[in-house]
């Protein structure tokens, strides 16, 4: 298994990783290290499991019943599915956002706020709330509308606000799962943006089908594809520069110069 | 009407198709105007009864109380009336309820007419003939009962939600039924509303799915099912009889030696609701999109915090709407309070929970049993105000519906 060269200490890693859905296997030997405070890109066609390993960094796959993993996932050096670890915690510190946007049926304000309140965040909640809509590049849009639904904003600014939402609880890693693929070409582009920028401070996993997107906005891209038993696996990891330009994988080539079937 | 003919073939039976489908739409349209039919003829049919003429005659006639005509008495002579010819038990009952000398010379007129003239309805006609056979009405009358006063009668007025019930259709009222079926629906809803929700609660967002789940949610789905005559035969074993020392109020000191109270047909309509709440509940938590659960658990809210900020206040309309619905079918129901033992008779308000009852549809079922026509009128004005209470019921839970669901809108 390739993995990028560099001598970054992992924001979080899997070891052996395989995740079932009942007796189905439904991804298996994923070893993975994720660079801190860089953007990794995890594609793949369909079905290869892409958003499953996603969901497993922070054990989002324990609501659905069926679903177990099998190996390690490391975050400083802590295995996150011990029996001694609280999920929830785990979602403290790697935050999510999801395919669809799917704000809060409240204020705009609220969105930001409750995530931090529940987590006995004790500053000032509007400096927070400022902080995190400015980070989201969503703050001059929205400052003089903060008593108004989340839903009132258009798709792309309640995805930002969704980011928003994310960054205020101070998560360390964010995921994103397709986290464009319901919005216009130009709203796409100033997530792309944003996630450019936040990538200076937090560590980035998105899992996207949009190869043009990984290209644009990656630092290193994941390539997953599923072998005959439908089981996904990892078949090549590297800068991303390296995977469009000089894939080492004949899938990897083949599917990103569109030959996969 | 003309149809693009395709070349692939010369006939692809586009028109028949839709000469089916024009058929079709025929059907539809034809059951809703059966149901529409139908909700018709029985509005019609309880209006019908609840209006009409009816023939009124006094017990007592006016000139052995005072040679003046009624109507040209001024205020002290109808008092004077009222105290000399009352019995002082009666007397002093009326002054005891209504502030005498405070009342108008017209009020003080009807207080004599009622209490010593005692009108009397003989004969009752329904609103249709009343409206288009007036003239043989009124020979009709005049020739049986000469003395009669012919009067248009509203058999639902203002008096018959106050009154309580009476051997004497005219003096009848539905007050005790209605205290009676408020009092068991508030005991019922108390009991099951909270409960239902909680149990729906916990199946739906707590409890692990298996073979035990399985076994609860088809239970519950087959209770909801249940005839409501085995939930009043079930009420009769538990609370009238095996919880009777607590049911009658014995335990707490109370001297009535019945479990037949209203605790016990709560209870009874309680259990009833249960299930329909449960599976109204789940239905409405069902409809909380994944999507609001991953977003709240994605900011590291713990299950309890997800549940109680987000997914109930997203099901709320729902679940209110229906224990709304499920509480107006308490009121309506009539067959396990028979069995848990509604009195036939009585006109005493219940008071508290170990209050003996009736109900508004019990009381309407009695009334068409007795052999007075006159009972048939006031049994269809009561069904008015069973059928007025339940529609502002679903009013209330349609207006609480669109109002939460407003606000989880934009």
């Amino acid at each position: 298994m390739s993995q990028p060269q560099n001598n970054h200490k992992a924001a979080i890693s899997t070891r052996s990783l395989a995740i079932y859905y009942g007796d189905f296997r439904a991804v298996k030997d994923v070893d993975l290290n994720i660079v801190p405070r860089r953007i990794t890109a995890i594609i793949g066609p369909s079905g290869c499991g892409k958003s499953t390993v996603l969901r497993a960094f922070n054990r989002m796959n324990d609501f659905i019943p069926t679903c177990h993993s099998e190996g390690e996932i490391l975050y400083h050096g802590h295995n996150i599915y011990d029996s001694d670890v609280d999920p929830v915690s785990v979602r403290q510190h790697i935050g999510m956002v999801f395919q669809k946007p799917n704000p809060f049926p409240k204020s705009i304000y609220e969105n930001i706020a409750w995530g931090a309140k529940i987590n006995g965040y004790k500053d000032s909640l509007d400096e927070l709330v400022e902080d995190s809509l400015t980070q989201a590049a969503l703050w001059d849009e929205v400052k003089d509308n903060l008593t108004q639904s989340g839903l009132s904003l258009s798709g792309g600014q309640q995805q930002r606000l969704c980011i928003a939402r994310a960054l205020a609880v101070k998560p360390d890693i964010i995921l994103m799962d397709e986290p464009c693929s319901a919005l216009d070409p130009i709203a796409t582009l100033k997530i792309e943006e944003l996630m450019r920028s936040l990538s200076k401070k937090y560590t980035i996993i998105i899992v996207t089908h949009n190869m043009q997107q990984a290209a644009r906005v990656s630092d290193f891209t994941a390539f997953f594809t599923m072998d005959e038993d439908r089981a996904g696996r990892m078949v090549e990891y590297g800068e991303t520069s390296q995977i469009f330009t000089r894939p080492r994988k004949k899938q990897t080539e083949d599917y990103i110069t569109g030959r996969y079937g | 009407m003309g149809y693009i003919q395709p070349t692939y073939q010369s006939n692809s039976g586009i028109k028949q198709r839709q000469i089916l489908a024009r058929y079709w739409s025929k059907i539809f349209l034809g059951s809703i105007l059966i149901a529409i039919l139908a909700l018709m003829v029985m509005l019609i049919n309880v209006i019908n009864d609840s209006y009409g003429y009816a023939a009124i005659e006094y017990e007592y006639d006016p000139s052995i109380y005072t040679p003046k005509p009624i109507e040209d008495l001024n205020k002290v002579e109808l008092m004077k009336l009222l105290s000399e010819n009352l019995s002082t038990y009666r007397w002093r009952t009326i002054q005891q309820d209504v502030s005498i000398d405070q009342l108008e010379v017209d009020e003080i007129r009807e207080l004599v007419v009622e209490e010593l003239l005692k009108p009397t309805v003989v004969a009752s006609y329904s609103l249709i003939p009343s409206l288009f056979n007036r003239t043989e009405i009124h020979q009709e009358i005049n020739f049986y009962h000469p003395e009669a006063r012919i009067d248009f009668y509203s058999w639902l007025d203002f008096q018959f939600l106050i009154k309580s019930m009476s051997v004497v259709p005219e003096n009848s009222g539905v007050r005790t039924a209605i205290l009676g079926s408020l009092w068991i629906i508030l005991v019922a809803g108390i009991f099951a509303i909270p409960v239902g929700i909680g149990a729906a609660i916990y199946l739906e967002e707590y409890a692990p799915s298996g073979k035990f789940k399985k076994i609860i949610q088809s239970n519950i789905d087959n209770l909801a099912g249940v005839p409501s005559i085995i939930y009043g035969i079930l009420g009769l074993a538990i609370f009238v009889r095996v919880l009777k020392p607590l049911t009658s109020g014995t335990i707490f000191g109370l001297e009535l030696s019945t479990g037949r109270t209203i605790i016990s047909a709560g209870m009874t309509i309680g259990l009833l609701l249960l299930p329909v709440i449960i599976i109204n509940t789940q239905e409405a938590l069902r409809t909380v999109p994944m999507s609001l659960r991953q977003a709240s658990y994605g900011v590291g809210a713990t299950r309890w915090q997800t549940l109680w900020y987000h997914v109930l206040p997203a099901a709320l309309p729902g679940i209110l709407t229906g224990a709304i619905l499920a509480i107006s079918r308490g009121i309506g129901e009539t067959s396990p309070l028979i069995l848990v033992g509604a009195s036939s008779f009585i006109n005493k308000d219940p008071t508290n929970i170990f209050s003996n009852f009736t109900t508004l549809p019990l009381q309407i079922y009695y009334w068409t049993q007795r052999p007075q026509d006159q009972f048939r009128n006031t049994a269809a004005a009561a069904i008015l105000v069973l059928l007025i209470m339940l529609l502002s019921l679903n009013a209330v839970a349609i207006i609480l519906r669109n109002h939460y669901s407003r606000q989880s809108r934009p």
